[in-house]
């Protein structure tokens, strides 16, 4: 079954490609600091379901990516997201059979993990602290959650990405 | 990695190479705005484009007006400079970059722009936009590179008010459209509408090019200081089109390896005559 395996990691890659482009895609000012953390939940949904294949290791290597990619200090989200990603593989087998609206919340409080650190980088880095609507994209994230969990779902179950 | 990667800078190269893998990515985001920009262009009525000329024939005869006066007084401030006997540099080299349409990390006052090292562009190079200073070049792919505005939190550069030739330094506040002038003392000459340009020190921004307008100033009884604002003249958030200048025979641009600069004034070029060479 190697084609099969292939043709699964090309999908995942494909997931994560399209999130960071709608990641870098311009929004009017308003709404720029509404953006959600596209990257983030496509990273808990595949280490959910392959744990096996997406990891720590893979979660930094996007990480860099995305720090590459946004400008930010260097290791800021390479440092968050091998950290969700390493709850993430530790509960997977929880949070799988959680209902819908509990991995809402589960999910959330993983992304709260990312402004958490990036407040962090930014008080090192002597930059001011961020206005208040910085704090609410989790929430944005977790009304999302239940959409990119179904949509992703039927793409693996399509896709037969194990 | 994070506090080695933010003071030293020996992650270069892994940096510059991961952008390059970047850049493709940067280049699909952009293709949406790139493509609507097309159509609009391409699809434009006969009658706009005849109003968008005029009006760019208008705009041309006033700057050609303006460019007559420029030459007289640049003779004149050559002039006067052979007679102090000291050396100026009036002319800059310009190259225009376009702004590729991506969002970076929003809380962080930077653009990406379409000229790279393959144009020449280097780091610390500084940026304007058709009316003041906007920033300086950061970090540069050979396709891209990366302007760091004025007024994010980690940009200052030294300034001079036009008026009376003091120096201070503008420092960004990370609000968009605010600089602060921190450490002029109380007394000092500072009045609301003052236009402050780069004094030149520091060596990294060439001397007398519009940088802000002083918009508020509370002087506190008792206090050292006064705390003053300022609101950059370039439009930061609206430009499309930057110019990269190139200032001609600078001596080597100080520390590129310094990201923050936080000037010490060494003073590569001691300009005593501001009000002569504003270039505009």
């Amino acid at each position: 079954m190697t084609s099969g395996r292939k043709q699964g990691l090309f999908i995942i890659l494909a997931t994560f490609l399209i999130s960071l482009l709608v990641t870098l895609m311009p929004l009017p000012d308003w709404a720029r600091p509404f953006r959600p953390q596209w990257y983030t939940l496509v990273l808990i949904y595949w280490a959910m379901a392959h744990p096996e294949r997406i990891g720590v290791g893979s979660a930094w290597l996007l990480g860099l990516v995305v720090d590459v990619m946004t400008e930010s200090l260097p290791g800021q989200h390479a440092l968050t997201l091998s950290l969700v990603a390493y709850i993430v593989v530790k509960l997977h087998a929880q949070i799988r059979v959680f209902p819908l609206w509990q991995q809402s919340v589960t999910v959330m409080a993983l992304l709260f993990l990312e402004p958490l650190i990036a407040t962090w980088a930014m008080g090192i880095t002597h930059q001011p602290p961020p206005p208040a609507p910085y704090w609410f994209t989790p929430v944005i994230g977790m009304l999302l959650w239940p959409w990119i969990f179904i949509i992703l779902r039927d793409v693996r179950r399509r896709f037969q990405t194990n | 990695m994070m506090f080695g990667g933010h003071k030293q800078k020996h992650l270069k190269a892994i940096h510059h190479s991961l952008t390059l893998v970047v850049y493709p990515l940067h280049v699909l985001a952009n293709t949406p705005m790139f493509v609507s920009n097309w159509m609009v262009e391409t699809f434009s009525t006969n009658s706009r484009l005849q109003e968008e000329n005029d009006r760019l024939k208008e705009d041309n005869l006033k700057l050609q007006a303006q460019q007559q006066k420029l030459v007289s007084l640049e003779n004149e401030n050559i002039r006067l400079r052979d007679l102090l006997e000291s050396s100026l540099k009036v002319k800059d080299r310009v190259l225009i970059a376009e702004l590729i349409a991506v969002d970076l990390d929003p809380y962080k006052h930077q653009v990406l722009i379409n000229k790279g090292g393959n144009s020449g562009a280097f780091e610390g190079q500084p940026v304007l936009d058709a009316n003041a200073v906007m920033g300086q070049v950061t970090n540069v792919t050979p396709y891209t590179s990366t302007v760091l505005m004025i007024t994010d939190a980690r940009h200052s550069l030294p300034v001079q008010i036009l008026r009376t030739g003091q120096r201070a330094i503008a420092v960004g506040t990370g609000n968009i459209n605010r600089l602060q002038i921190p450490h002029l003392p109380n007394n000092a000459d500072i009045k609301t509408g003052d236009l402050l340009v780069t004094s030149g020190l520091g060596g990294r921004f060439p001397p007398g090019y519009p940088v802000a307008t002083v918009t508020d100033i509370s002087r506190v009884e008792g206090k050292a200081f006064i705390d003053i604002t300022a609101t950059p003249n370039a439009r930061l958030d609206h430009t499309r089109e930057v110019l990269l200048v190139w200032t001609v025979n600078t001596p080597k641009p100080p520390q590129p390896d310094t990201p923050e600069p936080k000037q010490d004034s060494e003073q590569p070029e001691l300009s005593e005559l501001p009000e002569q060479e504003v270039v505009q």
